[in-house]
Parts: C-alpha cells; structure tokens; sequence
C-alpha cells in the first residue's frame, strides 16, 4: 500500500468518524464542531484528488461561511450548554437498521459495476495518465465562455438565485413592529 | 492516487450520505437537521469529483456541477436559517415537532 492510499484511507477514516459524531453528539454546539472537522476532511480529500480549487471554495463556503452561520444560528435560538432532548424511543434502532440496509444495498450494487474510463485521451495516453486540468485558469474560461461547452447561462442564473436568496432572507427575518401586528 | 480504486471513494461518499440520512431520521431540531442536509449535498460534491478524476480525465463538467451545487446549498443554509431563525420568534423552539401550524 503507497503513502497517498494510506493518506485517503486516513482521510476516509477522519471524515466518516466525525460526520457520525455529527450526528450523533448530544451538545449541539459540539455537533457544528465536529461538522466542522468533518468539512475540513472533506476539503483535504479534494486535495487529495488534485483539485486545489473545488477545495478552496469549499474551505472558503462550507467552513468559513456555512458552519460560522449555523453557530450563529445556534447562538441565537437556544442555549448551547444544554443536552438536546434525546431522540423519540426506538427510533434511533430503527433509523440505524434502515440507513444500514441502504448502505449495504448501494455497496453491493457499486461492487458489480465496472467502471472504465470513458474520455477521448485516455485511450491513447494509457491508465496511469490522470490528466484533469483543473487550474483555475482552465475552470474560470470555461465557466465564462460562451462557446459550446461553456458555462456562462448557469453561472449568471446562480448570480440571480444568489440575489434573490439574499434578499429572501432578510424580508423572511425581518422583525415585525409590535403596532404593525 | 491510482492504487485506490474509484470504487473505495464511491464507498466512502455513500457512507457519509447514509450517516446524513441517520442524522436526517433522528433529530428533531431543525438546525441540526440542517447540517445533516448539508452532509449529504458533500457526499453529492465527492461522487461528482471523483467521476470527473476518473472516468473523464479530459473534460472539466463534474467540477463545475461541483461549484455550481456549493453555491446553491450556500443560498439554501441561508434561506433555510432565517426560516430557523423567524420560527424561533414565534414558536420560541425549533423542534420540528413544535411547529405544527403554518399560519399564525
């Protein structure tokens, strides 16, 4: 086994044991944590994969923007040293017997498969040429190029969707004056 | 990263989206509802990244339906907390099971 299957195998390991501790932590501060930790792994498994940008922008959205919004949120509702009431009898039992039956599902369906790599190059280059470039250059004339492959409609949509979430949540969490009731 | 079959990664993005699933099952409140949501949109994120390292080295389309599902979950975490957060004003909870009307 090389150093890189031993690097993702350690990152598998840190990413699913902290997304379960996630979702099973009682403190609820202490889950946003370890859903930190569990975006943080999943950002180096990005790494991993060679793909500097998608694992700057989902350090820069999920762990900068996304988890420091939760605990804002969590600040703001209840108090965080408190335990979660715990979850309704039997349930937890049920819940882990069916997520795990899908589990094992979806494992033995992906073991029948064969993938193959399906790109133009790869039959001329050989297997062991994984050449993706993903540098930044590359991605950003592509999203905006207004060619065949471009990306340019989805990019500006997203632009829309963006302003109109915005605006969405301030009409949504706007306080009410008492006199307006 | 050749030694590790696409398979073991598709592994590992589906245990992530069960344990989202778990999550999903059993919390009742919302905020932490929210982060199992967002567990499962990542594991979405993996499975899209590694099919484009994979099976097309020469195109670059799992990365942007990668970038383009960050964005939007971006807007839904949101959205989604100032609903928690205007709930919170009237219902003064955030289990699920508390709000049981939808107008007050």
């Amino acid at each position: 086994m090389s150093a890189s299957a031993v690097v993702f195998y350690m990152l598998a390991f840190f990413i699913l044991a902290t997304g379960l501790l996630a979702v099973t932590s009682r403190k609820i501060f202490r889950s946003a944590i370890w859903l930190l930790f569990s975006l943080t792994g999943i950002a180096g498994l990005y790494f991993w994969l060679q793909m500097e940008f998608i694992a700057a922008v989902q350090i820069v959205v999920y762990v900068g923007g996304i988890v420091v919004l939760i605990i804002f949120s969590i600040f703001l509702t209840q108090q965080s040293g408190k335990d979660l009431p715990a979850p309704v009898r039997g349930r937890p039992v049920v819940s882990a017997l069916l997520v795990c039956a899908g589990f094992v599902l979806t494992c033995l369906l992906l073991r029948q498969y064969a993938f193959r790599p399906m790109g133009q190059s790869v039959a001329g280059a050989g297997a062991g040429n994984m050449g993706v470039d993903a540098s930044v250059g590359n991605i950003g004339a592509q999203m905006l190029s207004t060619s065949e492959h471009g990306y340019i409609l989805p990019f500006e949509v997203i632009s829309i969707l963006l302003l109109a979430a915005m605006i969405g949540c301030i009409v949504i969490a706007i306080k009410v004056k008492p006199e307006e009731k | 990263m050749n030694q590790v079959p696409l398979s073991h990664i598709l592994f590992v993005s589906a245990a992530l989206f069960f344990i989202g699933m778990y999550g999903l099952f059993t919390r009742r409140n919302m905020i932490t509802m929210l982060m199992s949501v967002e567990l499962i949109l990542n594991s979405v994120n993996i499975n899209f990244v590694a099919f484009n390292k994979y099976l097309y080295p020469d195109k670059l389309e799992g990365v942007f339906f990668t970038l383009f599902i960050i964005a939007i979950a971006a807007a839904e975490a949101a959205v989604a907390i100032a609903i928690i957060i205007n709930l919170y004003r009237n219902f003064h909870s955030i289990d699920v099971e508390a709000a049981d009307e939808m107008k007050f």
